[in-house]
């Protein structure tokens, strides 16, 4: 039970972090969650599925609005307007898969590209109902069984119950008997097909699942930010989240949230001293790409097991 | 899903597939009875592996018919066809290099079960299945590898696994493309006697170039040429028969 003693100061450190760490720091974490259940379901398609998606920001950016159009147009409660979120972008989960799972490869990555496309610039063109490029201001956080989420610790300790949920989740998806054999169908797929798995199938519910996890990213996020605006259905959103979970480790579970932490943490601190942070993030990539191709987390377990192996 | 029965374990009927302008399989039909071993031999590029790629689903031919016991399987897609009992190896390994010999057999055995649909519990949950693939595995002398993965065997076992992942299924109908190739005199009869241990319930359909080996394990022998059948019938027939001599066993 190696992992329970790895595993129990993890916990602490997460659970605690309000209570010695600025305010800054405990949002900084929050918005670190958001991203890591985002990269999280990316990488059900990218890393297990073999799906390489560089539409993912659809679902969020479509949580995100949905919940704001149905909580400040149509005033409905966060409750109702919660479910009515998730369900709604799951079943465009359901439709885009049908669309883009006629094909595969490169041309799966068009079609997820140019249908997240269509939906960014509708959010921009409709502008009497998304507001355009002025975004959705003056949203509000929701107060589950009457807790108010407004100060920073309440968040994070929310984001933290919500990101836990879906890590056990997506752990339980990928190593279950289906998560073989998603990643046989990733593999060898003309080899499944003759073993009797329905390939298309498979597929298609991964990125429904996906879509569930991306719309529940999304909701945090609004909540989060109580804003939302066009960028974050835009190619870059989703491009990023594609980086960090190339440059974590695709197809492992602790690589995208180590991923979508680099982000976040380059976005922040780097932003900060250089102006063009965009072009340090490129380099910080490259470098990764470089000298760990399989990404930080499968590179640094085999360093770490050819270290141990070395010192015996 | 109980097929109507047939008096054949597999038929062809009137195939055809083109590509483009080169025609690949022309007005082929087999016949072929359950628990036959027959074996389909012809020079390269006479259309043997993309028949076999029809007969799996991989390809879907042009025109004419194909049916697994008497159903209709034309239209099915692979996976369909794989659930009414046929199973085939491939001529290019095409294995998970990844996983052990235990998990690629397991997967095997899993696309036929429920259980490959199952969310929530791990594939190690499905003890049944683990102790079938060993025990395949010792049936094709691989149990002492289980464990390693595949890209760290040999390539002649590598041929086994591709055997064992078939013979897992325990099909009605397999279809073996070249199972004997690339592989070592010991391997060869290694290999040989694991196709002749094949029960009787499975019929075997065979594309092999290694004619000392595979005539002894075969009973009836198609020739193809060209995409067309040029002779079908017992095996002694058809090795008498001039026009094997002319377009294969001569040369």
């Amino acid at each position: 039970m190696k992992w329970i003693a790895a595993a129990t100061p993890l916990a602490a450190l997460l659970l605690l972090l309000p209570s010695f760490a600025g305010d800054f720091y405990v949002n900084l974490a929050s918005q670190i969650f958001i991203a890591a259940i985002f990269a999280l379901s990316l990488n059900l398609l990218v890393g297990y599925g073999g799906m390489t998606s560089l539409g993912h920001a659809s679902y969020l950016g479509v949580a995100a609005y949905l919940s704001a159009l149905l909580t400040s147009r149509y005033g409905l409660g966060h409750g109702p307007a919660a479910i009515i979120t998730i369900t709604g972008t799951t079943a465009m989960a359901a439709c885009f898969g049908i669309i883009a799972l006629r094909a595969t490869g490169l041309g799966f990555l068009m079609i997820t590209l140019a249908l997240s496309q269509v939906l960014w610039g509708l959010a921009y063109r409709m502008s009497a109902v998304t507001n355009g490029d002025n975004g959705m201001a003056g949203l509000t956080r929701p107060m589950p069984f009457g807790i108010s989420l407004d100060s920073p610790a309440s968040f994070y300790w929310f984001a933290l119950v919500v990101t836990s949920i879906a890590f056990v989740m997506m752990a339980i998806f990928v190593s279950s008997s289906f998560g073989s054999s998603l990643k046989g169908v990733r593999d060898q797929p003309r080899r499944m097909a003759a073993l009797g798995f329905n390939p298309w199938m498979i597929r298609w519910i991964t990125f429904i699942y996906a879509g569930f996890w991306g719309g529940v990213s999304g909701l945090l996020y609004v909540y989060y930010n109580k804003y939302i605006h066009p960028t974050s259905l835009s190619t870059t959103s989703s491009a990023e989240a594609l980086l960090g979970v190339i440059a974590g480790g695709s197809g492992t579970l602790g690589g995208p949230v180590v991923g979508a932490a680099l982000v976040l943490l380059l976005k922040n601190y780097a932003s900060a001293y250089i102006e063009r942070w965009n072009m340090l993030l490129g380099l910080v990539f490259l470098f990764i790409v470089l000298v760990l191709p399989t990404g930080i987390v499968p590179g640094f377990t085999k360093l770490m097991t050819g270290l141990r192996r070395g010192s015996r | 899903m109980i097929p109507p029965t047939s008096n054949h374990a597999l038929e062809v009927i009137d195939l055809k597939k083109a590509f483009g302008g080169l025609v690949v399989t022309q007005n082929v039909s087999l016949a072929i009875r359950p628990g036959e071993r027959r074996l389909i031999i012809g020079p390269n590029g006479a259309g043997k592996t993309t028949l076999f790629n029809q007969i799996s689903g991989d390809m879907r031919p042009n025109s004419g018919q194909i049916k697994l016991f008497g159903t209709d399987v034309t239209q099915f897609p692979p996976y369909r066809r794989a659930h009414l009992g046929l199973s085939r190896t491939y001529q290019i390994i095409t294995l998970f290099s990844g996983d052990t010999l235990e998990h690629n057999v397991t997967l095997g055995l899993l696309g036929l079960q429920p259980s490959r649909w199952q969310m929530w519990r791990p594939l190690s949950y499905y003890r049944g299945l683990a102790t079938e693939a060993r025990r395949t595995l010792d049936a094709v002398g691989l149990l002492h590898l289980a464990a390693h993965p595949v890209s760290d065997i040999a390539y002649g076992e590598k041929r086994r696994v591709e055997f064992a992942m078939a013979l897992a299924q325990k099909p009605r109908v397999l279809l073996l493309d070249e199972p004997l190739a690339g592989l070592s005199n010991t391997e060869r009869s290694q290999v040989k006697s694991l196709i002749a241990s094949i029960p009787r319930e499975t019929t075997v359909v065979m594309i092999e170039h290694d004619m000392d080996t595979a005539l002894d394990l075969a009973e009836t022998v198609t020739l193809l040429n060209y995409g067309r059948v040029i002779v079908d019938g017992e095996r002694d027939a058809v090795i008498a028969d001039e026009r094997t001599r002319e377009v294969y066993l001569g040369a």
